[in-house]
């Protein structure tokens, strides 16, 4: 039996697990649900050693167990399979399967396949030959070759986090055999996903976590379906979210049957007016992201059409030229140059001529970064220097200082301390005031409860319509997020 | 521009020459600070700081050019023929940057557009540019060019112009170092420049012409690599298709030297100028002090070492971070 007891974990000042407590059971399959940022993935890469906690104790039949590292998780039989499959692509089944554990010496291909045949056997994939190259299987063998990886070591514990968003309904099927031959073989398992009739299917046990607590732990047969959502959610809508009067104005960004690269989005169409605030919800993966990309003309297009104001722009450059403006999810990898100013930042859409004077730049950079208290020493500043709230104030000082009307952002909230949001939420109900047309994506919905209009569900590609935001609420919302 | 880096590459400049102004002094009882030594540094310095300028710009993007030793023996080869038959020393100019652009231009448009890595595409070219040089001279060299005026560019002063302090040629280096390095500093496309290399995503979703900036630094390079290839014809009076081999990697060497990264986003002319001239100096004072030419290349190798050992140096202590 693994045991946790108490653990806790903080990222600087957010608490990502709070005096968490479980127990993993041979035999058994435990699933753990939460909302995105409720700390499962932080519990599992700590029981896969990782990441080490910063308190609490880890029992494993026991004896204290505290891995340092995936090695050392492994060694006492603990593995994670990871969502986004961890295989060499260029070499057979059976060299991935020992990958790692190939000893050290001579390597032979054919006793590497021997040794995985009987593996894949007791797996029920007897017949995959362990010979052929990963990357000619298809994402469900892929990841049978990640799970017979966790038996080529004997692992006892195995955990899966969310195993089955990019699966066929088919290789579902499959995959839940799988575990229920592990289990019958008295293997614990983890299952995280977000499709809660998943977890009915396949799990005895169910731990529900939010903002980092352990909120519920029963038999799965206890709990129906709302009142799972109900304990993923289940909090008080703050006064984070002011809301003054909106007036809607004429529609201004227009999307019609936008269908981008891998169907997502799916046929998609809506209109948002000046004055509005308009939210998508939906899973990690469910095509939200790319929505918003394929409409700032940033990621390719398929088919459809997306109209700001009267045309149509055909690439990144004349979206901001005809008043739209973008916030990346990812703020470090995309959204900011970290090693640039956050003058060079604030204002590189917005820049006309060519002819570049830094001292102007300097000033109407500070203009915007006044307005919205970006916390700086002064505009010269390296943007790596600031706090995360501070750099995603520039990220979105960017679209006012280019002039938007439609401000398109992604997750603008993610990662940043809960004063930065307040800010930022009041921000965007002041643009609203404005007449300008707001666009946004985000997994926490009490924030898109709070600032939204119209809130719709992404769901696998496919956008549910606009419902406005007094005839809906977390659960229903939550509802259609996990709806398969 | 980060003037710290730039002051500390001067510093080591100056270090490195005041320790061969003391080695030679003890050794050979020379003089090596002598406006003679100043002249011919700058002299030698001419090819590669020219070319120097434009690897900036290229590794400022985050790419590489390791074309430019080929196109400027391909530019002397051009040059050497149009000299021979038109005797015009203003269409020899022109010609030289024309080569050195559509060069560059091929190597722009290929690493725009192909998305393959700029280390392929140019090492392809570089191969090509190669080829195409010794066939236009049908691999031999070009001789027997017309003297004209473009040999005073690199020509040691005469007694007369010893006002003019540096060689004709190395005033036309400063002089378009001052303008590339205005030009990235204070228009709109040199911030680009450093915003693709800082971070190409960041520059995308900005709407910045990414595809655009990178064909306009491989262009920049390229005729720079032509103006170098001119100065080579007016070193060495003929075209030769086999000169020039393994300059790329001299000038790559300067700009990493002066404080470049090869990750983009950083760097400067300025320092990439003194990278050069922190080369030269090491060639220069190991000749006279009889250093045999295989240390002279070990140390250089050292030099660059350091300066990234102290550049990472540098990186590894950001100022603190604000948590929250």
């Amino acid at each position: 039996m693994l045991e946790a007891k108490g653990i806790h974990k903080s990222y600087g000042l957010t608490k990502a697990l709070i005096d968490v407590s479980l127990e993993i059971r041979p035999g058994e399959v435990l699933a753990i649900a939460g909302e995105n940022g409720s700390g499962k993935s932080t519990l599992m890469r700590i029981l896969s050693g990782e990441e080490i906690q910063d308190s609490g104790e880890l029992l494993l039949n026991g004896i204290s167990y505290h891995p340092r590292n995936p090695q050392e998780a492994i060694s006492r039989g603990v593995s994670l399979v990871h969502q986004e499959l961890a295989l060499c692509p260029h070499m057979t089944i059976a060299e991935n399967v020992f990958l790692g554990q190939m000893g050290k010496g001579g390597f032979s291909p054919k006793q590497a396949e021997q040794k995985a045949k009987p593996i894949l056997d007791s797996l029920g994939y007897g017949q995959l030959d362990p010979a052929k190259l990963v990357r000619e299987l298809s994402i469900s063998l892929q990841q049978v070759v990640e799970i017979a990886r966790t038996q080529a070591v004997n692992s006892n514990y195995v955990l899966l986090d969310e195993p089955t968003s990019s699966l066929t309904k088919a290789d579902i099927r499959n995959l839940f055999e799988l575990i229920s031959r592990l289990k019958s073989q008295g293997k614990a398992i983890v299952y995280i996903s977000h499709f809660l009739d998943e977890l009915r299917e396949i799990a005895d046990r169910i731990v529900i976590l939010r903002d980092g607590e352990l909120v519920h732990q029963s038999p799965m047969s206890e709990l129906t379906e709302p009142q799972i959502i109900r304990h993923m959610v289940g909090r008080e809508m703050n006064e984070l979210f002011p809301r003054s009067e909106r007036h809607l104005g004429e529609a201004i960004l227009t999307v019609k049957s936008l269908t981008g690269a891998k169907d997502k989005p799916n046929n998609s169409s809506f209109q948002v007016r000046r004055g509005e605030v308009c939210g998508i919800a939906g899973l990690n993966g469910a095509g939200r992201t790319e929505l918003l990309r394929s409409i700032f003309a940033l990621d390719e297009v398929k088919s459809g059409n997306v109209s700001v104001g009267s045309s149509s722009p055909v690439d990144v450059r004349s979206s901001w030229q005809l008043g739209a403006g973008f916030v990346s999810e990812d703020r470090k990898e995309e959204g900011l140059a970290l090693s640039m100013s956050i003058a060079e930042n604030l204002t590189l859409p917005g820049r006309v001529g060519w002819k570049f004077s830094s001292t102007k730049n300097d000033e109407s950079a500070k203009e915007f970064a006044t307005k919205l208290r970006v916390k700086a020493r002064n505009v010269q500043q390296t943007i790596s220097d600031l706090s995360g709230g501070n750099q995603q104030k520039v990220a979105i000082a960017r679209l006012l200082h280019s002039g938007c009307e439609v401000l398109i952002l992604d997750e603008p909230t993610r990662g940043i301390d809960i004063g930065s949001k307040a800010e930022i939420y009041e921000l965007i109900d002041g643009l609203a005031k404005d007449g300008k047309a707001v666009l946004i994506v985000s997994s926490y919905l009490p924030e898109l409860l709070g600032i939204c209009d119209r809130i719709a569900v992404m769901n696998r590609g496919v956008l549910s319509d606009f419902v406005p935001v007094s005839e809906t609420n977390q659960e229903k919302l939550m509802e259609l997020c996990v709806q398969s | 521009m980060k003037a710290r880096g730039v002051i500390g590459v001067f510093i080591a400049w100056v270090v490195i020459y005041l320790a061969f102004v003391l080695l030679i002094g003890h050794f050979r009882q020379q003089p090596f600070l002598t406006a003679d030594n100043f002249e011919l540094m700058m002299r030698q310095a001419i090819i590669i700081g020219l070319g120097a300028i434009g690897m900036s710009y290229v590794i400022m993007t985050g790419g590489i050019d390791l074309s430019p030793g080929s196109t400027i023996a391909l530019t002397t080869v051009v040059v050497a023929l149009v000299l021979k038959a038109t005797n015009n020393p203003f269409l020899g100019i022109g010609v030289s940057i024309v080569v050195g652009l559509i060069a560059g231009l091929i190597n722009g448009i290929l690493v725009a557009k192909l998305k393959v890595g700029p280390f392929i595409v140019t090492l392809a070219s570089m191969l090509i540019f190669r080829g195409a040089a010794k066939g236009f001279a049908h691999e031999q060299t070009v001789g027997s060019v017309p003297s004209t005026w473009i040999e005073a560019f690199t020509a040691a002063l005469g007694k007369t112009e010893t006002w003019q302090l540096i060689p004709k040629g190395a005033w036309v280096w400063l002089v378009l170092l001052v303008i590339m390095h205005i030009v990235l500093c204070r228009t709109v496309f040199g911030r680009n420049v450093v915003a693709v290399g800082s971070n190409e995503k960041t520059a995308r979703l900005c709407g910045i012409n990414v595809t655009g900036v990178k064909i306009g630094v491989y262009s920049i390079c390229g005729i720079f690599a032509g103006i170098a290839g001119l100065m080579q014809v007016s070193r060495v009076g003929i075209g030769d298709p086999t000169i020039a081999a393994g300059d790329e990697l001299k000038m790559i060497a300067a700009v990493v030297i002066g404080g470049g990264s090869l990750l983009g986003g950083e760097g400067n002319l300025v320092g990439a100028a003194l990278g050069t001239l922190i080369m030269t100096t090491i060639n220069m004072g190991s000749t006279q002090l009889g250093i045999a030419n295989w240390i002279q290349e070990i140390i250089t190798g050292l030099i660059i070492v350091i300066a990234v050992a102290l550049d990472r140096y540098r990186m590894t202590r950001p100022a603190k971070i604000a948590t929250t």
